[in-house]
């Protein structure tokens, strides 16, 4: 039996996704979380940025907004959101895109918009915020989801963010962009797309996750890579950077109220 | 000149019904205050223009003010969904809510190119995405220089830009600190302003590079103790987490909405 959860499995997975040398542009969500566990642990000097102008952040705690003034306060500064998208990001200073999203298919393509027909949607989601332009302008992208059949579907109902297009083709001769998403961490697995297809294909299996169980959490005939790894467990220090990061940010919120 | 004005003279002589209105602020400095001022006043057929519609425009589109909206992030942050805003594009209540919908970066750079009196803005963006398809006003051009697919989109030169700030001076010169979002930008790419402040003080005391906005950029200044609230303004008050999360349930049920709408809004009247 593990003494940790799948959730917990899932962020100190996409944590050590990241390194010292990275320039992350970070979600909010599982992303965030993620990122400052990496900047806890591993690598400590990490850049994170939020696209609320906050430039080399080290909050304390996990903020709810990504505007929250713990992410200004513990910034090194903070600039104009039109400053953070041009220059910063169109400007080919961020290594790394971390993402989650509502949606994702097997060309790792993203919706954030919206389940159904665009004019009548069955759930309207909140939309495309930062990410579209984060897909292309970071030079590559990181992808962290909950993996099940709503989540992960053959093609999603709407590219809210090009992962590959409907085809795998999308970043195909467009000059100028990046690699897109290199990674897909879930709570299950490791995906990374197929170097010449572009389709994603697991690569690793989280310690007793069966295949059985990531083809029953996905929505179209997955494929497993021929040398299929198993994830390391998260460590003891992992574990309590993690929970402790946790307890804090619960705190520091609940103290609001 | 900036005016000194009350909250309900600022909102009575620059708001009128069918106004093009950005009410900005990114998450930091949501002007909370003047919101609930234009739901007093019952505005009505408002385009109601924000890159996160957040709260204040849930509670404004909840409250029947808007007939359209552009927006680039339509949730309630950490929480969840904006269900007025669901309401109305999904179920058309109180009435029916056209969208318009672009991504955070053609939003900045169409707030930028309005400041800069251009008609456009210009960005590598939308590449892949299903949203030139859903939204007529994105285009394409190719650089005259270097052949490169651009994205287009039209600048943003609403009518009226209402911002918070920290404060002024008795001159009427504005002090905005912090997440400063794209605060200076609105108000120059609008035809007239109403800048909500915390206080009003003799000296700013504001570093040589600090975001200044000048008194003869500002139509009108209303002192708002508090008003950006659940927001938060740095230095003065922390965002109310809480709030944003109780919000979900407030607003899931028309009733239930309704409710603090009357109790918190039209009841409290003008500060």
């Amino acid at each position: 039996m593990s003494d940790f959860t799948s959730a917990e499995m899932m962020s100190v997975t996409a944590a050590r996704a990241l390194t010292n040398d990275m320039t992350c542009f970070v979600g909010i969500g599982v992303p965030s979380e993620a990122a400052n566990l990496a900047r806890l642990t591993h690598a400590p000097d990490v850049t994170l940025i939020y696209e609320s102008g906050t430039l080399q952040t080290k909050p304390d705690v996990l903020p709810l907004s990504i505007g929250d003034g713990e992410l200004c306060e513990s910034a090194l500064t903070t600039v104009s959101v039109p400053e953070m998208f041009r220059y910063w990001l169109q400007g080919g200073h961020v290594s790394v895109g971390f993402l989650g999203t509502a949606q994702l298919d097997r060309y790792a393509n993203i919706n954030t918009t919206l389940i159904g027909d665009y004019l009548e949607p069955q759930v309207r989601l909140p939309g495309g915020g930062g990410a579209p332009e984060i897909g292309t302008n970071a030079q590559e992208v990181f992808i962290t989801v909950k993996q099940s059949k709503r989540t992960f579907v053959k093609d999603v109902d709407f590219i809210t963010t090009v992962g590959f297009g409907r085809d795998g083709k999308a970043r195909d001769n467009v000059p100028n962009i990046g690699r897109g998403p290199t990674v897909v961490i879930t709570d299950l697995c490791i995906l990374k797309p197929d170097p010449d297809t572009k389709e994603l294909v697991v690569t690793s299996l989280h310690p007793g996750v069966t295949r059985e169980q990531v083809i029953d959490a996905t929505g179209w005939e997955i494929r497993f890579a021929e040398q299929l790894a198993v994830t390391p467990a998260p460590s003891a220090r992992e574990l309590e950077v993690l929970r402790d990061l946790k307890a804090r940010t619960d705190a520091h919120h609940a103290a609001q109220q | 000149m900036a005016e000194f004005l009350t909250l309900q003279e600022a909102v009575s002589r620059h708001i009128h019904d069918g106004d093009t209105v950005c009410m900005e602020g990114f998450t930091h400095l949501i002007p909370f205050a003047a919101g609930h001022e234009v739901i007093r006043q019952e505005k009505r057929d408002l385009t109601l223009v924000r890159m996160t519609p957040d709260l204040i425009y849930d509670q404004m589109i909840g409250a029947g003010c808007a007939k359209k909206l552009i927006f680039s992030w339509g949730g309630n942050p950490g929480v969840g969904s904006l269900h007025r805003l669901r309401d109305a594009v999904e179920k058309g209540w109180p009435n029916k809510l056209e969208i318009l919908e672009h991504s955070h970066a053609a939003m900045a750079c169409a707030y930028e190119a309005g400041a800069a009196g251009l008609p456009l803005a210009i960005l590598r963006g939308y590449v892949g995405s299903d949203l030139p398809k859903v939204n007529d006003q994105i285009k394409f051009i190719e650089c005259p220089f270097s052949g490169e697919r651009l994205a287009a989109v039209p600048s943003i030169r609403p009518d009226v830009a209402v911002i918070h700030a920290q404060r002024a001076d008795r001159k009427g010169n504005v002090l905005v600190e912090g997440i400063i979002g794209i605060q200076k930008e609105v108000v120059l790419a609008a035809k007239r302003s109403i800048v909500t402040v915390e206080e009003v003080v003799d000296d700013l005391n504001a570093g040589v590079n600090a975001c200044v906005l000048p008194s003869w950029a500002i139509t009108s200044i209303v002192v708002a103790p508090r008003g950006a609230s659940p927001s938060y303004a740095l230095g003065y008050y922390d965002r109310d987490n809480a709030f944003y999360k109780e919000w979900d349930g407030i607003a899931r049920d028309r009733e239930t909405f309704q409710a603090w709408l009357k109790e918190n809004v039209f009841e409290k009247g003008a500060a």
